[in-house]
C-alpha cells in the first residue's frame, strides 16, 4: 500500500453489491410488466405512507427532529476523523475490538478470519445493509461458511434464492402465496398443511430458527448507530430475531459504516424518533437493542466491530452529494416515490434502491462505473424523497448534481478512451466471489454495456448540438422569432388527431414512453405581438378588483378543503388533490391562492392532514 | 493491532481527511424539539396504556398490596415462571398461588435450554416513554440479564408509576449506557409479508404491563 499524502483528496470507489448491471430504464421496463410486483408494490407503499403520514402528523416538533437530525449529521461528517477514532478508543475500552476495512472485499476477509478463529462454520446474521453490500453471505459460502439470515423478509429473500428488493422490508415484491410455496419448497419438516397466513408463515420462521439462535455461537450484525463518546452500538428491530442474535452467542461481529457514528449518547433522543416513524410508520419499533462493549455474565464476551469505508469517503468528496451519506436507511424515500412504486428495487441493480439509492450507488462507485450513470435519472425530480427524509437529505438536488457529473464524464471518455465507459474497472468486477464476477462480466459482454457505451458516443455530438442551437437561439430573439415560425410544422406531424407519437433521433425520448400534443400553430410571443393591441386600456383605481373583499369571500374555504381532503387514508394522494384544487383556485383569482396558502399554514387540521401542512410550509 | 488494521485505518483517515479538503463548518445543531414533556400525569398514563394497548400488550394497574395477585392471575395455577434476583419478593405471589418459581442468578444462571422450557418471565423495568409506548429494561437487578426477558414466551413486566415519564429524550436520559439497554413496544412483531402486521416471532409473543402506584 502506498503512502497517502494528507490533503492530498485519494478518491477509492466502493465494491461489492453496488452496482447497476444494466441501465436502470431496462431493468424498469423489464419489471414494469410483472403484474405481480406491481399489484404487491402498489398495494404495500399506499399503506405504509398512510402509516407514516399518520404518526409523524401526532408529532408537534417533527420539523425540529429533522433540522436536528440533519445538523447533527452534517457535524458528524465534518468531524469524522475525530469521532471515528474516539469510537474506537470507546469501543476498546469497554472491551471489544475494533477493525478497519478500506472496502468491501476486506470487511469480508476480516469477518471470515474471525469466524475461522471461532472453529464454527453456521453462523447467524440480523438484516444488515452494510453486509449486504459487501457480499458477505456469498463470500463466507464460497469458504465453506453458511451466513442465516434470520429476518424474516431476509429469510424469505435468501430462502427463494432472491435479492432483496426494499431497505425495511425486503421481499416487499412477494406475496404470502409465493412465501408459503418458498418455505414448503425450502424448509426441511415444514407442516405439509401450512397456509399462507401471514401468522402461520411467521410460525414456521420461528420453529425453524429457534434452535440456530440457541446453538450457533457466532453473530453477524449491522449497526443502526455507534456513540463516539461512550462506544455504544445500536440495533433498531422488531422479530426479536435481533435480540437472538445480540445476546445468544458467545462472538458478535458488527459490520458499521463509517458515517454511522454519532457524537453522544444523547443524540439517540432524535434518532430514534426519526427512524421508526419515517421508516415503518411506527411510533415506536418493537424493539432497540444498546450495548456498550462486553457486560460479564450478559452477552456475547467476544466483540468485534468492523469500520468499513468502501466508497464512504468518495462521496464524503463531493460537497454537494455528500449528504447521501447522512442517511439512516429508512426508506421513506422509497415508500413515496413514483418511480420506485413501478418499477421496483431490483430495477436499481444496487442493494440501495430508490431515491436514495440512485444518489448512494453512484457516488459510492464512481458514476462511469458499471450502469451506474443511469441512477441518476430514474427520477421525476417531484422532490417527494426530500419533503419525507427524516434527516432532510435534498436528494432532487443531488440527482441533478450527479446528472451534471455523468454528462461531463461522458464528454471526458469520448475525448479520451469512449469504449472505456459502460465497463466497470477489473478490481470492481472481481468484488465479491466468483458469481459477482459471472454475473458482471455477462452483463458487460451482452446489451448493458453495449447500450452505455453507445450512448456515451453518441449523445454528446446530437445533444451539444442541440444545446449550442438553443443556447443561440435563447441569445438572439429575432433567432428564435424564425424558428418559432417553424411551428406549424409541428401541427403536419400531429396529424389528424393532433398527437405526435414518434419523433426521430435523440428528441425520440420525448416519444418513447408517451403521445405529446402537437405544437400550437404560433408561439406565444406572436400571439401577444399580433394582439396586445386590443387588450383594455389600463384600469382606473375603481375599476380594479377589490383584493380585500376576495379573500374575505374566500375565508374558511382552506378549511373546507383539508377536512374534505384529511379522511382518506393516503397522504399522497391528497396531497395531489390538494395541489390540483389548488390550481383551479390561482385560475379563479390570484387572491384566493395567497388565501389558500394562508389557510394551509395556519389553519388548525386534522391529524393526519398536519404533516401535508408541513410540507407545504416547507416548499414554501 | 495487526498490521492490516493500523494500514487500513491509516489510510481511511486520510481518505476522510482529504475528503474535507473543503473545511465546512456546518452550525451546531439546535435542539428545540420537546425534551420535556408538558401533560400532567393523569395524561401520560392514558397515553401510554393506549400506545401498548395498540401494541396488543395487555395493561393493568396495580397497588403494592395488588400486585402480587394480579402477577398470580397472569402467570395461572401453574406457570413455571422465572425472575430475575433482585426482583421485590413482596410483589410475587405466596407459595402455592402460582407455578413453580426459578430464581436465575449471577451464580447460576439458566442455560437458553432452561429459560426455553419455562412459561414466562416476571421483570420490572427502568423507565417507560408514554408518547412512544416503550418500556426500557436496562439489566438493573429487579430486570436481570437481556436472556431471562427475552427467551420465555410471556413477560410480566412492572412499570413503577413514577419511572413513567412522557417523551423519548427524558426516557433516554434515565439510561446507564454502561449496561445493556432493551427498549421493548409491545410484543415481537413483524409486517414483513404483505405489510400485515403479525405479533409475535422470536421475542415474547405476550406480554402483560404492570403499572404500579
Amino acid at each position: 500500500m502506498t503512502t497517502v499524502n494528507l490533503g492530498m483528496p485519494t478518491i477509492r470507489h466502493g465494491r461489492g453489491n453496488l452496482f447497476a448491471d444494466e441501465p436502470f430504464t431496462s431493468g424498469a421496463a423489464r419489471d414494469l410488466k410483472n403484474e405481480t410486483l406491481r399489484g404487491n408494490l402498489n398495494f404495500a407503499m399506499r399503506k405504509i405512507r398512510g402509516k407514516r403520514a399518520a404518526v409523524v402528523s401526532e408529532m408537534p416538533d417533527w420539523q425540529q427532529l429533522r433540522a436536528a437530525g440533519s445538523a447533527i449529521k452534517q457535524n458528524v461528517l465534518a468531524d469524522l476523523p475525530e469521532l471515528l477514532e474516539q469510537f474506537e478508543a470507546s469501543f476498546t475500552a469497554a472491551g471489544g475490538h475494533v477493525h478497519w476495512a478500506r472496502d468491501a472485499d476486506e470487511a469480508n476477509a476480516i469477518a471470515l478470519r474471525l469466524i475461522q478463529e471461532q472453529g464454527v462454520n453456521e453462523v447467524n446474521k440480523i438484516k444488515s445493509m452494510a453486509t449486504q453490500e459487501t457480499g458477505l453471505n456469498e463470500y463466507l459460502e464460497a469458504h465453506g461458511i453458511t451466513a442465516v439470515e434470520t429476518d424474516l423478509a431476509e429469510e424469505i429473500v435468501q430462502l427463494g434464492g432472491d435479492k432483496p428488493s426494499h431497505i425495511v422490508v425486503p421481499a416487499i415484491h412477494r406475496n404470502r402465496d409465493e412465501v408459503r410455496d418458498i418455505f414448503l419448497r425450502e424448509i426441511d419438516g415444514v407442516r405439509s398443511d401450512l397456509t399462507s397466513e401471514p401468522t402461520d408463515l411467521a410460525d414456521a420462521s420461528r420453529e425453524r430458527l429457534r434452535a440456530k439462535f440457541f446453538d450457533n455461537r457466532v453473530a453477524v450484525s449491522g449497526a443502526n448507530f455507534g456513540i463516539a463518546e461512550t462506544g455504544t452500538l445500536t440495533i433498531v428491530e422488531s422479530e426479536g430475531n435481533g435480540r437472538m442474535c445480540l445476546t445468544l452467542p458467545d462472538t458478535l461481529i458488527t459490520f458499521m459504516g463509517i458515517e454511522k457514528v454519532l457524537p453522544r449518547f444523547a443524540d439517540l433522543e432524535v434518532f430514534l424518533q426519526l427512524l421508526p416513524r419515517s421508516s415503518t410508520g411506527e411510533r415506536m419499533n418493537p424493539y432497540t437493542s444498546l450495548w456498550t462493549g462486553v457486560t460479564p455474565g450478559d452477552g456475547p464476551q467476544n466483540l468485534h466491530v468492523i469500520l468499513i469505508d468502501n466508497g464512504r469517503t468518495a462521496t464524503l468528496a463531493d460537497e454537494v452529494g455528500r449528504q447521501a451519506l447522512h442517511c439512516i436507511r429508512c426508506s421513506a424515500c422509497l415508500n413515496v416515490c413514483p418511480v420506485f412504486e413501478r418499477a421496483g428495487g431490483h430495477a436499481y441493480g444496487s442493494v440501495y434502491p430508490g431515491p436514495i439509492g440512485a444518489i448512494l450507488s453512484p457516488q459510492m462507485t464512481g458514476i462511469e462505473a458499471a450502469a451506474n450513470n443511469s441512477l441518476p435519472y430514474a427520477s421525476s425530480l417531484c422532490g417527494a424523497c426530500y419533503e419525507v427524509c427524516p434527516v432532510k437529505i435534498n436528494i432532487p438536488d443531488v440527482l441533478v448534481h450527479l446528472r451534471g457529473a455523468d454528462v461531463e464524464a461522458r464528454h471526458n471518455a469520448r475525448r479520451t478512451a469512449p469504449e472505456a465507459v459502460g465497463v466497470p474497472p477489473a478490481t470492481d468486477a472481481s468484488a465479491s466471489g466468483v458469481s459477482r464476477r459471472a454475473r458482471l462480466t455477462a452483463a458487460v459482454r451482452t446489451g448493458a454495456a453495449r447500450t452505455v457505451g453507445a450512448v456515451a458516443r453518441r449523445v454528446p455530438d446530437q445533444m451539444d448540438a442541440l444545446m449550442a442551437a438553443a443556447k443561440t437561439a435563447f441569445a438572439k430573439p429575432g433567432l428564435l422569432s424564425v424558428g418559432e415560425r417553424g411551428l406549424p410544422l409541428g401541427k403536419i406531424l400531429g396529424g389528424r388527431d393532433g398527437k405526435i407519437s414518434f419523433l426521430p433521433g435523440l428528441i425520440g425520448g420525448w416519444t418513447r414512453h408517451r403521445i405529446i400534443d402537437a405544437p400550437p400553430a404560433q408561439s406565444f410571443r406572436h400571439w401577444w405581438k399580433r394582439n396586445r393591441t386590443r387588450t383594455p386600456v389600463r384600469r382606473t383605481p375603481e375599476q380594479r378588483a377589490d383584493i380585500a373583499a376576495l379573500i374575505e369571500a374566500n375565508r374558511g374555504k382552506a378549511a373546507e378543503l383539508h377536512a374534505r381532503f384529511a379522511a382518506p387514508a393516503d397522504d399522497y394522494t391528497r396531497l395531489m388533490a390538494a395541489e390540483r384544487t389548488g390550481i383551479q383556485h390561482h385560475d379563479a383569482t390570484g387572491a384566493a391562492v395567497a388565501d389558500y396558502a394562508r389557510g394551509t399554514e395556519t389553519s388548525a387540521t386534522t391529524a393526519s392532514g398536519a404533516d401535508d401542512d408541513r410540507m407545504k410550509g416547507e416548499r414554501a | 493491532m495487526s498490521e492490516q488494521t493500523t494500514s487500513a485505518k491509516a489510510e481511511i483517515l486520510a481518505r476522510i481527511r482529504g475528503a474535507l479538503a473543503d473545511n465546512s463548518q456546518p452550525a451546531a445543531p439546535v435542539r428545540d424539539y420537546r425534551q420535556r414533556g408538558s401533560a400532567d400525569p393523569q395524561t401520560v398514563r392514558e397515553m401510554f396504556i393506549d400506545r401498548i394497548v395498540d401494541y396488543k400488550a395487555r395493561a393493568f394497574i396495580e397497588t403494592a398490596e395488588t400486585v402480587a395477585g394480579r402477577i398470580a392471575e397472569l402467570l395461572g395455577e401453574d406457570a413455571r415462571h422465572v425472575v430475575p434476583e433482585g426482583f421485590p419478593v413482596d410483589w410475587l405471589p405466596g407459595d402455592g398461588s402460582a407455578g413453580e418459581r426459578i430464581v436465575d442468578t449471577a451464580d447460576q444462571p439458566l442455560s437458553n435450554a432452561e429459560l426455553d422450557a419455562v412459561d414466562a418471565v416476571v421483570t420490572s423495568s427502568t423507565v417507560s416513554c408514554a408518547e412512544t409506548g416503550t418500556v426500557f429494561l436496562n439489566a438493573g437487578p429487579a430486570e436481570g440479564r437481556r436472556a431471562i426477558s427475552l427467551i420465555p414466551d410471556h413477560h410480566i413486566c412492572v412499570v413503577p408509576a413514577e419511572s413513567l415519564v412522557e417523551l423519548v429524550p427524558e426516557a433516554l436520559a434515565r439510561i446507564d449506557h454502561r449496561r445493556p439497554v432493551t427498549m421493548f413496544s409491545g410484543p415481537s412483531a413483524t409486517s414483513d409479508i404483505e405489510l400485515q402486521r403479525v405479533e409475535g416471532v422470536h421475542g415474547p409473543r405476550k406480554v402483560d404491563i404492570i403499572i404500579l402506584d
